[in-house]
Formats: C-alpha cells, structure tokens, sequence
C-alpha cells in the first residue's frame, strides 16, 4: 500500500499538517433521469403519441451541480430531506449511476449497502448469497471462503439460519447478513445508504464499532441517514444537500444543527435516531 | 491507492474495450455462480425436482411427435422421433435462452441498481442456465439414438461445432434482446409467439431436405436453418454436415453476437436509470 508508507515518510515531520490523500472528488456533478410519464414504455404507446404528436419526457434534475473532494479515512454523513438527492448521489459514486453532467473521480474499491438491499435472492440460503454477493463485488472463490467465517460471525445469525432460505430471515438479520457482507469486502471506500436503521440497538453499536475500526484503516466512509445523532457521534464531516445541491458542508454538529434549523424541528428523540 | 475509477457522462458509444473484458473475465465465476443458484432453485417446490429438467424436453418431443404423425397420416417411425427429439432439445435450449435473456437485465434491477459490474454477465448467465438444463437431454437423446437404431459414428463429434455456434448465436440474440425490452417492453411479450413460428420455420418438425420451391429461401433468411440442420445431419445421421451449412451458421452466429455485444455495449451505462 502506497498510502501507508507515504504516511510513514511524514511521520518525522509531525508538526505539519500533512493533508491525507484524496478519495473522492467531485466536481459539478448533475444526474438526471429522464422520467417518462408512462410506467410502462410500449411501442403502442409510443406510436399513439407520435400521431397527437405529444412528448411525454419528464426530467428529474436530481442533483445540480454538486462539487467536493473527500480525504482518506472520513467519515462523511450525509443529511437532507426525502428525495434530496441523497441516494442518487450515493450510486453515482458507486458508479452505478453515470453523471449527466461533471466528473467523478474514486480512488479504491467501492462497496456498497444502499438501500434497497443487496441484491440477496430469498430463495437462497445467507451462504450462498454471501457467495453470490462476493462474486458480484468482483472476490474470487477463495477470498470468499476465506472471509465467510468472519462475515457469518459478524451477522450473529447462528449457523442454522447462514444454511436457511433468506426467505425465512426477517429484516433485522436481512439487514445484518448485507452490512456484514459490505464491511467484510476490505472496501477502499464504503457507502452505507440508511440501511442501519432495522438492527437492533447491540448491532448498531458493533456496526459502529467496526465503521470506526475501517477509517483508521485509512477507508473512507460514506454514511446516509436520518438518526441525526449518529451522524454526530460517527462523523468526521458532514453534508446536507437539498433538492440537489449541496447547501452545507463541514463540522457534522454544525451542519446537523443548521439542518435541523431548517427542518424547524428540535433535538427530540424522534429525530435523533431512526425509528 | 491502487485503482481510479473515473466517471463522466454517459455518451452512447462503446466502452473501452480492454478494461471491460478484464471486469468481465474477473466476474466470470459469478455468471456461473448465478446461473448454478438458479438452476438449484426453480425446481425446488415439485416432486419430482431436477427430474423435470429431463422430463420437460422428453414430454414436448412426444407431443410434436404425436403432432407430425397425425398432420403427416402415418407414424413416421422412430427415425423421425430421433430427429424432433435432438432438434427440439437444441431448440428449447436456443429459445430458453433468448427469452429469458431477454428479460435478464429488467428482473435484475435490484443487482443493478446496487452494484456495479459489466451487465453483460446477466444475459451470459441465462443462456448457462439454458444450457445447463440442455445438457441432461443429451443423455436421452443418446439412449433414443440407439434405440431408434440410427447409426453410430464417429461424425457424430460434427455435432459440437453447431452446437457452439447456437451457442454462440443465442448469447448474441440474449443480449440484443436484453437491451432492447428495456426501451420497448413489448418485447417480451412478442417473443414467445415470435419463437414458436421461428420453430416452425426451422428442420425441427420437417427435414431439411424438404423445403424446396418457393419455401426455400428459408435455407438463407433463417439463421436456424443451417444450425439445426447441420446438428441434425451430424448428430441422428452420423454424417459430416454440408459445408455451406456450417459457414452460414457460423457467420449467423458471429453476426448476432457482434450486434447483440455492440447493443449492450453502447447502452450500458444507462439501464440504471432505464429500469
């Protein structure tokens, strides 16, 4: 690893403040879909309208403009009402979603746990869609095998239910078996889109713990959710972003307060962890 | 840090070439993993399990068989229930294939929209699917083979190269199709109809010695023309297949996948925000 022993040259000259090395930049980035009106795309469809001679293109302008560079090892907590742009800009780092417009530069491994879930078949058991799952993220056989021990000890299923249908699962252990999973790939960067919120409260914590553990690993961490106190016990920066641009950035208890200015609601229980 | 992923707008164009057959060559386990889980999960409520994998073909083949005798006033003997059998197989097997091809990037959205690997891994793991349940009917066909008292020879092995290139040909179609039901969802729904005149056209039911007149262009407008009529030839005839016949399919074949990959290629990058 280049980074460790860059890190290890500047350990002589400590005084200076050594920026870490970039992970993420992004510069004017907009991502939008071009919505059509219709669920359901036909050829019928499409030749009625040509015939009234109507379009029926909607365009959803889910983020404009957003630019930033992330460092090595932050946490980086991302706030903003429903449908800000959250999500679509967690993919577009994935590499999932192409940029409309801008540049994204990823330095690393991604691993992702978004929200809609892995793409897990509850057909198959949690083994083999820890397998499944590894191969996507592009493991080799061995390293998943090599790794399934730690990822089924993590997700503290008990080995019944690793060898069980993720039919039967509920969505607590859907929900641990997935972060076990994302954490385990050794990600150079990893992107967890609100998927905390349905572990129970010892889980939360071990989940934290082993966030904590990956960025002083030099990982950075990308986290979305609306438990407004975790992203103030576990962030190093934060961002709120609304309808697609990037309002604030920087301290998380000082983005986190303004945001919640703007929400007009107060530090209660509800809006400090997910419910 | 090892690798940079650069992301910028999606321009409708191939990707580079190099970088994409390395992801895909790393991913390959996983096209083979997939289609393993698949194959282990749709027969899992039956009684009769993985049985159906053979019964399904060897039942068809008796209905067509039943069907040509009734349409043709005599039995036809088992000299003609040998060659429905061995192109019926290879034809369910090629239609499989394209159909669930077809619908392999829609049903997959969750994958797609969460992970990002090469999608053209999702229609190559439908025609292994296809393929994998196709394997067992061999064994069938063999046992009719003898049977039927067709000879044995060992021009037989012809047998591989157009079964190749229907391999090769259904992979082309797969992904062509894949991408096109995504823009036109009407697709999936012609197709069924659109395979089963396609067998029709196709030496399944008839030989292909009888079309002749002004149905004989069929031997040059019906790629499955020269593919299963030189299957046919090599494997219940036990002769080397016709020359034009093989160069017809092969150059079928390398046409369909060139055109299926360059479709696929070219749109990638958009079926996520597509789906």
């Amino acid at each position: 690893m280049s980074s460790l022993s860059a890190s290890e040259a500047f350990l002589e000259t400590p005084p200076v403040d050594v920026p870490a090395p970039l992970s993420v930049r992004v510069e004017d980035l907009h991502v939008t879909y071009r919505a059509s009106l219709e669920r359901r795309p036909t050829v019928a469809r499409r030749l009625r309208r040509l015939g009234r001679g109507e379009r029926v293109v909607r365009e959803v302008h889910a983020l404009r403009g957003v630019s930033f560079d992330v460092l090595q090892g932050q946490v980086v907590g991302v706030v903003g009402a429903n449908g800000a742009g959250k999500s679509t800009l967690m993919r577009a780092l994935a590499g999932i979603l192409p940029p409309t417009q801008g540049r994204i530069e990823v330095h690393g491994r991604v691993s992702t746990l978004l929200a809609l879930g892995v793409g897990f078949n509850a057909k198959l058991t949690g083994r083999q869609n820890v397998t499944l799952g590894g191969l996507a993220a592009g493991l080799d056989r061995e390293e998943i095998a090599r790794r399934y021990t730690e990822i089924a000890d993590f997700a503290e299923l008990g080995e019944d239910f690793m060898d069980m249908p993720m039919l039967t699962y509920s969505s607590g252990m859907y929900a641990r078996l997935a972060f076990s999973v994302a954490v385990h790939m050794e990600p150079d960067i990893l992107i967890v889109d609100e998927a905390l919120s349905t572990g129970d409260a010892r889980f939360k914590e071990k989940s934290f713990a082993r966030m904590q553990e990956l960025c002083a690993q030099a990982r950075t961490i990308f986290l979305v959710s609306h438990g407004l106190s975790t992203i103030t016990q576990l962030c190093t920066e934060a961002m709120w972003i609304d309808k697609g641009a990037l309002v604030e950035r920087g301290d998380p208890a000082k983005v986190v307060s303004a945001y919640r200015r703007f929400l007009k609601v107060g530090a209660t229980a509800v809006t400090q962890e997910d419910v | 840090m090892s690798d940079v992923q650069v992301y910028t707008p999606f321009r409708r164009g191939l990707p580079r070439l190099g970088p994409y057959a390395r992801e895909l060559w790393a991913r390959r386990q996983f096209a083979l993993e997939l289609a393993r889980t698949e194959i282990r999960t749709e027969n899992t409520g039956t009684g009769l399990g993985q049985l159906w994998l053979v019964l399904n073909p060897l039942l068809l083949a008796f209905v067509y068989y039943v069907l040509t005798s009734i349409l043709s006033g005599s039995a036809g003997g088992a000299a003609r229930l040998a060659h429905i059998m061995a192109g019926l197989f290879l034809y369910y097997f090629f239609s499989s294939a394209v159909i669930g091809g077809a619908m392999s990037i829609l049903s997959s959205s969750r994958l797609i929209l969460n992970t990002a690997f090469p999608k053209m891994l999702l229609p190559i793991s439908v025609v292994l699917v296809s393929f994998m349940r196709f394997l067992p009917s061999l064994g069938i066909y063999a046992v009719v083979h003898v049977l039927a008292g067709q000879p044995v020879t060992w021009q037989m092995l012809w047998g591989v190269v157009p079964l190749a290139l229907v391999l090769v040909f259904a992979t082309g179609l797969a992904m062509l199709l894949a991408t096109v039901n995504l823009y036109f969802r009407d697709t999936k729904s012609f197709l069924p109809y659109t395979m089963r005149v396609w067998l029709y056209l196709s030496p399944v039911l008839w030989l292909p010695e009888q079309v002749r007149g002004s149905l004989a262009f069929l031997r040059w407008v019906n790629p499955l023309f020269p593919l299963l009529g030189s299957w046919s030839e090599a494997v219940v005839e036990g002769r080397a297949p016709q020359a034009w016949m093989l160069g017809a399919g092969a150059a079928w074949a390398v046409l369909a996948l060139l055109v299926g990959a360059w479709a696929l290629l070219s749109r990638e990058r958009e079926f996520a925000v597509r789906l």
